[in-house]
């Protein structure tokens, strides 16, 4: 994965096929502490202790379709190189939580990326998923609510691809305000 | 333009929006929308799903065509990210594979636009992915 985006993306597609209706998802930059935190939260349908224990093992997938499933190795193995740490919990029936921290200086912490296009495209491919997103470094915090966005919208679907557009536009607006 | 930073620039944009649906539902029925399905499993998201689903976002509408575009997982043609999968009305879908931002424009323009078949199509005994 290049950058921080592309594994926001991809850790959030886990919770889209695991049923959540609800993916929150941080991002907080820390120079102080020297850390990028990512944390993705569902409340998907989670999954069993034994299931848990072998999602980290590269040759374990739940599809069907391939016999790999990388998404959950690669981010560990992107973290864990920066000298930061991943951890991730799980409870059947009640959702799991992901989450990953980056040393910040590390040379091998990949960019950000484009985290207000990755958001948005989440948030209009998935009308009927409430996605939480909250952008923290050391200038605020922004939090792009598909909630309050869907109210704002009344009846004009979100997944409009104008709406999806300007979704981009505005979440990309707010994060590069705060880099 | 200006920029959309605000909940209030949202809206402005939803009325624009709301008044070309309004126009379009008179002309024409709601189910007559063509569906675009981008993979976003591991393999298409490292090999640039995003900025293909971006691009179909970014110019459907600038180019007439009325659709829908949505995420879909991991189809096995992990070899031929990025792919993406599009049903026209009453159609059967087709799969195309390495769909670049150069591809996609192909797509539009030829498939889309004119009903053009395209090179890149991926041939399968197929079944739809949730």
């Amino acid at each position: 994965m290049q950058d921080i985006a592309a594994h926001v993306m991809d850790i959030a597609q886990n919770s889209v096929r695991a049923g959540a209706t609800r993916i929150e998802i941080e991002y907080r930059e820390s120079r102080k502490e020297d850390s990028l935190t990512v944390v993705v939260r569902d409340n998907g349908r989670g999954m069993t202790a034994e299931t848990l224990a072998r999602v980290t093992d590269p040759f374990f997938t739940s599809r069907t379709t391939r016999k790999v499933g990388l998404g959950i190795p690669l981010l560990k193995q992107n973290a864990e190189r920066t000298g930061g740490s991943f951890a991730i919990e799980s409870r059947e029936g009640e959702g799991t939580t992901v989450r990953a921290v980056f040393r910040l200086s590390d040379w091998d912490t990949p960019p950000a990326g484009d985290l207000g296009g990755t958001v948005a495209l989440l948030a209009a491919a998935n009308p009927g998923i409430d996605v939480v997103y909250r952008h923290e470094t050391g200038r605020g915090a922004y939090v792009f609510d598909t909630r309050e966005i869907r109210e704002a919208l009344g009846d004009v679907p979100i997944n409009n691809p104008e709406i999806a557009a300007a979704l981009e536009e505005m979440a990309r607006e707010n994060i590069r305000d705060l880099s | 333009m200006e920029k959309i930073k605000s909940l209030s620039d949202l809206k402005r944009i939803k009325e624009q929006v709301r008044e070309k649906l309004d126009l379009r539902e008179k002309s024409e029925q709601a189910d007559r929308l063509v569906q675009i399905k981008v993979a976003m499993g591991t393999c298409g998201i490292a090999s640039g799903s995003k900025e293909t689903m971006s691009y179909f976002i970014d110019h459907l509408a600038e180019n007439g065509v009325n659709a829908i575009v949505t995420q879909t997982g991991c189809m096995g043609y992990c070899y031929a990210e990025p792919t993406v999968e599009i049903t026209k009305p009453g159609r059967e879908p087709i799969v195309f594979g390495r769909v670049t931002p150069e591809k996609a424009a192909e797509i539009i323009e030829k498939y889309l636009k004119n009903d053009e078949l395209v090179e890149g199509i991926i041939p399968a005994n197929y079944q739809s992915i949730q």
